[in-house]
């Protein structure tokens, strides 16, 4: 990844009807990035896929490309190519006329789209499958199919719509390898749109958290999942506690009427807060050594660990923990101060509206 | 802009090539004059008089018992065939669904005379019984094509879990299968219906010397020139139809409105 | 076409289970449909063959076939190919932007545009044609409008044009609706595919909505060009006494009583016939006839 910035989006706008899907959108992307729109349906994801793809155009707002101005260009003359949702694969065609559908419009020789063809399907592992018809394959191949069509026209950027939507859960998760490995192959940049944050979280380098139309927040995915801006945003990445809490003072929050120390300062004193605790980074203690007292009321197996409704402070606390403890159990609750998350309260009606939605 | 001119333009025009001699039609129903060809200044004459002519009156009472009871009777037996079908192996069905779309596609004039053969070589006399035989013939398969795409909608489960239920197969058929797939029912009933009303070449063949259904009472006059009692009996049925269609669009009933060749 | 392919091979794996827990309770309810069919479809298609292929006399003979030489049955045959097949590219001309143009609308209404094509058909098809007659003749509608102008009279009634017309009229909305149904279940992503891939309009149509709505525009092709090829009404009504296509011959060989001749003339008809249903069911295997509405 380097630091140009290959797409702009300006001041980008768009309604349908009365229904504002983005407002005064501003967002960039880097030569060479891994990018991943992610937020729930309808929260204009796929809108600033299609606007950056040409489908759509913006109401208002610019769509700069390596220094120009392309929001009113066709899609046809756009430097991009797209893997739809549902593959959109030609199915009136064999698998190697799919593929070599924008190069006979490129009039490229007969030996170059061969010679595509073949390298095309070897990167997608699909090598003899030229004379299939798309109809014939799994929706895995055919997503690979999707994927070797696009990136025969050697793409400056591939727009990725929830290319692993269909699939079922083993198999997504063997595509995502495989789009990391492409995108190293390729060195291309990469627009990802889902609303499955598992993906995001492992694929990209950068996500771009959206919720009804504005974005919520964007950074790499650590930074998105241990410093969440808001409580939407740890609220959708992840499973978190969310609690209304005050700032005492620097490096001291008031939760639930019980004192935790943190590390967060600058807040200054008896502000209202959110505070965000992931379920993993709180320890069940004696009742005598938490800092605030509960009871287990709930308990289930989940695998790699257990999942533990605590009752504490008149709120149930979701814990997860490899260690098993009993419902009814009293105990005590202890975070370590710095996995204690404190946000701002929203401040505008526009995102107290986006938190409400989720 | 002009494009969207051009587009709707297009539409108006073929809307009107459509809807033109319906409109010379309901015109002519209040014309004074006998003669189609001239205006003779408007009235409600006909409209009276349709009601005592008994030849017109008398064609419009066994078209629409025909249309009745062939539409019913090939609902009944076209839905119990689909449900059969929807559950058969892909090559019988296929066969079965071959021979289903043979009246569909087959010429009227072929089928017409082909029926006509059999109920003579049967030596059974051409009459309503006839026409009524035929009518329910190629209505079937009409009423096949609007059920089999709800039952192939249909979750197979939902019938296995009445019965897991405690429900008999024919109550499990009735609360579960029936409601589900009956939009489907009801729109291959409105299609038959509207075959079998608007169908003239099937039942010239079948219909024999002594019955006549409207259609066949046009073709009778179609050279000695239409009555105008039909004009304005065409115009009452095309205007209720209208007006049932609005009403039912009204109430935002999703239907699935028929077709086929005339 | 993607999501269809899996829809029914879904529905077969739904179908399966669904046979394998009673298929014996419901396999007799085919019956009394199969024995109608047997009876009323299959028989008459075997005797119409008999009679096509006897005399009077129950005499095995090709006669009744090789009537369709006859000069005047010839004349009736060919000049039926050729109104019907002019009828049938006039409608696919008129119906293929039209329903490209419908599609376009996104009317969420699918059934209004349906309803509004096949609503005429509640009017008598005899009397539109003859409504036709009002329109076409010599002082007729058209015939005082161009007048009103200043125009010469056109002379359309009792000629081919007038047949061809109400072939059209009649016929319009079969080719229309298939089109039609066709142009709304193409994935839009896939045309945007195209467009993305690189393809112009002109190439996005030619190479991918064009041989896309091929099921559409073949299946109205036969269900214009067949009833036109047979119809004796449309030629009754609007062409006159004089022309005669063989449709009329068949007709009147019917109601001369010469069956045997009638059934002979009918088969040459089916021969076309079969012949455009093979093609329609090679292009349309799967949808068993569902295009149709």
């Amino acid at each position: 990844m380097t630091n140009n910035k290959l797409i702009d989006l300006v001041n980008i706008s768009k309604s349908y009807g009365n229904n504002v899907v983005l407002d005064e959108l501003n967002l960039y992307i880097r030569e060479n990035e891994f990018l991943t729109l992610l937020g729930p349906s309808g929260c204009g994801k796929t809108t600033t896929l299609r606007i950056i793809g040409g489908f759509e155009n913006p109401d208002k707002g610019q769509v700069i490309f390596e220094g120009n101005d392309i929001t009113k260009l066709p899609p046809n003359v756009r430097q991009l190519n797209t893997v739809f949702q549902k593959y959109a694969l030609f199915n009136h065609m064999t698998i190697a006329e799919n593929i070599a559908f924008g190069l006979k419009i490129k009039r490229k020789s007969k030996a170059y789209i061969q010679d595509k063809i073949n390298y095309a399907l070897k990167l997608v592992n699909l090598d003899g499958f030229e004379n299939r018809m798309p109809d014939s394959l799994s929706g895995g191949q055919q997503q690979r199919i999707a994927i070797a069509r696009a990136i025969v026209n050697e793409p400056k950027v591939l727009l990725l719509d929830e290319p692993l939507g269909a699939l079922d859960l083993k198999l997504r998760q063997d595509m995502q390898y495989e789009l990391i490995r492409l995108k190293n192959e390729l060195g291309i940049t990469f627009i990802y749109v889902t609303h499955d944050q598992e993906e995001a979280l492992t694929m990209s380098d950068t996500i771009v958290v959206m919720n009804q139309g504005y974005i919520q927040q964007i950074g790499t995915p650590e930074h998105i999942y241990n410093e969440p801006e808001n409580a939407f945003v740890a609220d959708f990445i992840g499973d978190s506690n969310i609690i209304a809490s005050t700032m005492v003072e620097d490096k001291l929050v008031n939760i639930l009427g019980a004192n935790f120390p943190c590390v967060d300062v600058g807040f200054g004193r008896n502000i209202p807060v959110d505070v965000v605790i992931r379920p993993e980074d709180i320890n069940l203690v004696k009742p005598e050594d938490g800092i605030i007292r509960g009871r287990v009321v709930s308990l289930l197996f989940k695998g790699v660990h257990y999942e533990m409704g605590v009752m504490a402070g008149d709120l149930e606390w979701l814990v997860h923990s490899t260690g098993l403890v009993p419902v009814g159990t009293e105990v005590g609750i202890l975070v370590d101060p710095f996995n204690i998350q404190i946000m701002h309260k929203p401040e505008s009606e526009d995102e107290q509206a986006a938190e409400i939605v989720e | 802009m002009v494009k969207k001119f051009v587009e709707r333009s297009y539409i108006a025009l073929i809307l009107i090539f459509l809807y033109a001699p319906i409109g010379i039609l309901i015109v002519l129903s209040f014309n004074a004059s006998k003669s189609r060809a001239k205006w003779g200044g408007f009235t409600f004459h006909w409209y009276q008089e349709l009601f005592h002519n008994e030849a017109i009156m008398s064609a419009l009472t066994t078209t629409l018992i025909i249309a009745l009871s062939s539409a019913f009777i090939a609902t009944v037996l076209g839905t119990a065939a689909a449900i059969a079908m929807n559950g058969m192996n892909k090559t019988p069905r296929t066969i079965l669904m071959s021979i289903t779309n043979i009246p569909m596609l087959n010429a009227d004039i072929v089928t017409g005379i082909s029926l006509m053969l059999v109920f003579v070589a049967l030596k059974f006399t051409l009459g309503f019984t006839s026409v009524l035989l035929s009518h329910i013939t190629f209505n079937i398969p009409y009423v096949i094509l609007s059920v089999m795409p709800k039952l192939r909608q249909l979750n197979p489960h939902t019938f296995e879990a009445a019965q897991d239920l405690g429900a008999s197969p024919l109550y499990a058929f009735f609360k579960v299968i029936l409601p589900d797939i009956f939009p489907g029912v009801l729109s291959g009933f409105f299609l038959a219906f509207t075959m079998s009303l608007d169908d003239f070449v099937i039942t010239h063949f079948t219909k024999g010397p002594e019955i006549n259904t409207l259609s066949t009472k046009i073709y009778t006059e179609v050279r000695k020139g239409i009555k105008p009692e039909i004009y304005a009996l065409s115009t009452i049925m095309f205007i209720t139809v209208l007006l049932l269609l609005v009403l039912i669009n009204r109430r935002g009933t999703e239907k699935k409105v028929p077709l086929r060749k005339v | 076409m993607n999501v269809l392919n899996k829809l029914t091979r879904h529905t077969e794996n739904s179908e399966r289970s669904l046979q394998n827990t009673h298929v014996n309770n419901v396999k007799w309810l085919s019956f009394p449909y199969i024995i109608w069919m047997s009876g009323f479809i299959l028989v008459p298609l075997v005797l119409i063959i008999f009679y096509g292929l006897t005399n009077k006399e129950n005499g095995f003979t090709f006669d009744n076939i090789t009537l369709i030489s006859d000069p005047i049955n010839r004349q009736a045959l060919f000049l039926a190919l050729k109104l019907s097949l002019f009828s049938t590219a006039i409608c696919l001309l008129l119906a293929y932007p039209l329903a490209i143009i419908l599609n376009k609308t996104k009317m969420k209404s699918n059934s209004f545009i349906v309803l509004i094509l096949i609503l005429p058909m509640w009017m008598n098809f005899l009397l539109r044609t003859i409504a036709w007659q009002n329109i076409l003749e010599k002082k007729g509608v058209i015939n005082n409008i161009l007048a009103f102008f200043h125009l010469p009279a056109l002379n359309i009634i009792n000629t081919p044009t007038a047949i061809i017309l109400g072939m059209v009229y009649n016929f319009l909305p079969f080719m229309v609706l298939p089109i039609y149904n066709v142009l709304i279940k193409i994935d839009k992503d896939v045309v945007n595919a195209a467009r993305d891939l690189g393809a112009n309009n002109r190439q996005t149509f030619m190479k991918i909505i064009f041989p896309l709505s091929l099921p559409g525009v073949i299946s109205g092709i036969t269900m214009v060009f067949v009833p036109s090829l047979t119809t004796f009404v449309i030629s009754t009504i609007l062409g006159g006494s004089k022309i005669i296509l063989i449709g009329n011959v068949i007709e009147q060989q019917f109601r001369l009583g010469n069956w045997h001749t009638g059934s002979g003339l009918s088969l040459v008809l089916m021969i076309f016939i079969l012949f455009s249903m093979a093609i329609l069911s090679k292009y349309d295997k799967e949808s068993e006839g569902s295009n149709l509405w």
